[in-house]
C-alpha cells in the first residue's frame, strides 16, 4: 500500500494514468472542448488553497457578532455570502453549531461533498473508503483517530451530505478567548474542526 | 444503484489515517490537479449535470471503483462520459489524436477570463415548486425500501428505517432525474435517524444520523 499513509484507498499510482491524463488534455484542446489556460487558472485559484480560512472568518464572525450568529443560524447561505464566500458547491449552506452537549461531524457516504467555498477542495482522508464507511456508523471511533474524545453524555450528530446542501460546523469557542478579536480568533479555527473531527484549538499557553 | 459507492456502514476498510492538516499536500500527484482541472473544465462544456457525472462514476465496476484513488475515478469515468455523450470517439481517446473530420459543433468552452464568474455563480440546484410540501418539520418519516437501478441518493442503511424531519429546504433538482438528464425539482428534507434504530442497540443512545432525502424517498411511517 504506496499510500496507506495518506488516508485514500489507493493502492498504487498506475503509472498509466499520468501518461493518460496529458494525453486527454492534449486531445480535449486540439478538438477545441478546453482551454489549457482556463485549466490551469481554475486550480491556481487562490480559494482552493485558502479555502479553510474562508471557512473560519464565518466562525470567528460568529463567535464575536451575535447578530451574524443568529442571521447564520436562519439563514446560513446568504449570511455566508456577506462575507464574498460563494460558489460552486457553496450554493446551499447550512450551519451546525456545536455545544457543551452537542458535536456535530460532516461526512458524505456517497461520493466527496464538501463546501469549496468556506473550506477550499477535500483533504484525502475525507473522500476515502474508511471515512466514508465508518462515519455513519461509527463516529466516536472516527473521532478517536482524530484524538477527540467526547464524554458519552455528549450528543454525536452526524450530517451525510447526500445533496446539495452543504454543511459547515461551528466549533465551540475555546475558553479564554473572552474579548478576543476576529483576528485573534482565526488561527484556532481548523479545517478539521469546521469538518467536526476536532474541536477549536485550545488557546496556547504562551498568549493565555 | 446499488453500486460500491454506497459505502455508509460498512466496516471492512480499516483505519482512516489523516495526514496532519498543516502538512497535507493539496495533491499528491501532478496529474491529480490534471484530472480535476480536466473534470471541471468538461463539466463546464454543460453536456451533463453533477448528477450524471456522480453516475458514470458509481457505475465503475466496483473492483475498479474500490482499488481506485479518489482522482483516478474521477478521470476514469471522466473518460467514459466523454466518449458517451459523443464528445470524443473510443479511437481518439484511445489513440489521443483528434480525428481529422473537424467537428462542426460549436462547444461552451470554460475560457481563462470566465472561471472565476462561473465558479463564483455556482449552479444553484433550488426549484420553485407549485405542488407544497407534504411533509412538516417533527413529522416522522419512512426512507422507503427502493432499490432503483439508476441513480439515487437514498443511502442503503437509511432504507426502510423511520426518522423525523427535522429541515425542509423547499424544492431542489431531483438527483435521481437529474442524472438522466432531467431537470426537475422536488421537495428536499433533512430527516434525522437515530444511531439505535439504523445500527442497533449498541449504538449510543443519544447519537443520530442526518441524511437529506427527496419526498419521493419518504412514505408515512
Amino acid at each position: 500500500m504506496a499510500h496507506e499513509h495518506r488516508g485514500d484507498d489507493t493502492t498504487d499510482t498506475p503509472s498509466g494514468v499520468a501518461l493518460r491524463d496529458q494525453a486527454l488534455e492534449c486531445l480535449l484542446v486540439e478538438k477545441g472542448l478546453g482551454d489549457p489556460t482556463a485549466l490551469d487558472v481554475r486550480v491556481g485559484r487562490g480559494d482552493v488553497r485558502v479555502g479553510p480560512r474562508n471557512g473560519a472568518h464565518v466562525v470567528a464572525r460568529a463567535w464575536t457578532d451575535p447578530d451574524y450568529l443568529e442571521r447564520l443560524r436562519t439563514d446560513a447561505t446568504a449570511a455566508i455570502t456577506e462575507l464574498d464566500y460563494t460558489g460552486r458547491q457553496g450554493e446551499h449552506m447550512v450551519v451546525v453549531e456545536n455545544g457543551p452537549k452537542v458535536h456535530n461531524l460532516v461526512v458524505c457516504t456517497l461520493c466527496s461533498c464538501y463546501p469549496w467555498p468556506v473550506l477550499g477542495l477535500p483533504p484525502a482522508w475525507y473522500k476515502s473508503s474508511p471515512y466514508r464507511s465508518r462515519a455513519v456508523i461509527d463516529p466516536r471511533g472516527v473521532l478517536a483517530e482524530f484524538g477527540t474524545e467526547l464524554d458519552d453524555d455528549v450528543e454525536v450528530k452526524v450530517w451525510d451530505s447526500t445533496s446539495e446542501v452543504r454543511f459547515l460546523v461551528l466549533p465551540e469557542r475555546p475558553a479564554g478567548t473572552d474579548g478576543w478579536t476576529e483576528e485573534q480568533l482565526i488561527p484556532l479555527i481548523s479545517r478539521n474542526s469546521m469538518i467536526g473531527v476536532e474541536k477549536a484549538r485550545p488557546v496556547p499557553e504562551t498568549a493565555a | 444503484m446499488n453500486g460500491p459507492h454506497d459505502m455508509g456502514g460498512m466496516q471492512a476498510y480499516g483505519a482512516i489515517n489523516p495526514e496532519p492538516e498543516a502538512t497535507e499536500p493539496l495533491f499528491h500527484e501532478p496529474w491529480e490537479r490534471k484530472a480535476l482541472a480536466l473534470t471541471l473544465a468538461c463539466g463546464a462544456l454543460g453536456k451533463w449535470s453533477i448528477d450524471e457525472a456522480r453516475s458514470v462514476r458509481e457505475s465503475l465496476e466496483p473492483a475498479l471503483y474500490t482499488s481506485s484513488s479518489y482522482y483516478q475515478k474521477w478521470f476514469e469515468a471522466l473518460s467514459r462520459q466523454i466518449v458517451d455523450k459523443g464528445l470524443v470517439t473510443a479511437d481518439e481517446l484511445e489513440t489521443a489524436t483528434a480525428s481529422p473530420t473537424p467537428d462542426a459543433t460549436s462547444h461552451r468552452v470554460l475560457t481563462a477570463d470566465a472561471v472565476d464568474k462561473v465558479y463564483s455563480r455556482g449552479g444553484p440546484t433550488n426549484i420553485d415548486l407549485d405542488n407544497a410540501a407534504i411533509y412538516r418539520i417533527g413529522d416522522r418519516v419512512r426512507a422507503r425500501n427502493m432499490n432503483p437501478v439508476g441513480h439515487t441518493r437514498i443511502p442503503r442503511y437509511v432504507r426502510g428505517h423511520v426518522g423525523e424531519v427535522v429541515l425542509w429546504h423547499g424544492g431542489h433538482v431531483f438527483a435521481d432525474d437529474s442524472a438522466i438528464g432531467i431537470r426537475r425539482g422536488e421537495h428536499l428534507y433533512t430527516v434525522k435517524f437515530m444511531a439505535r434504530d439504523l445500527w442497533g442497540p449498541e449504538a449510543p443512545a443519544g447519537d443520530s444520523v442526518m441524511v437529506d432525502l427527496w419526498e419521493p424517498y419518504l412514505e408515512a411511517p
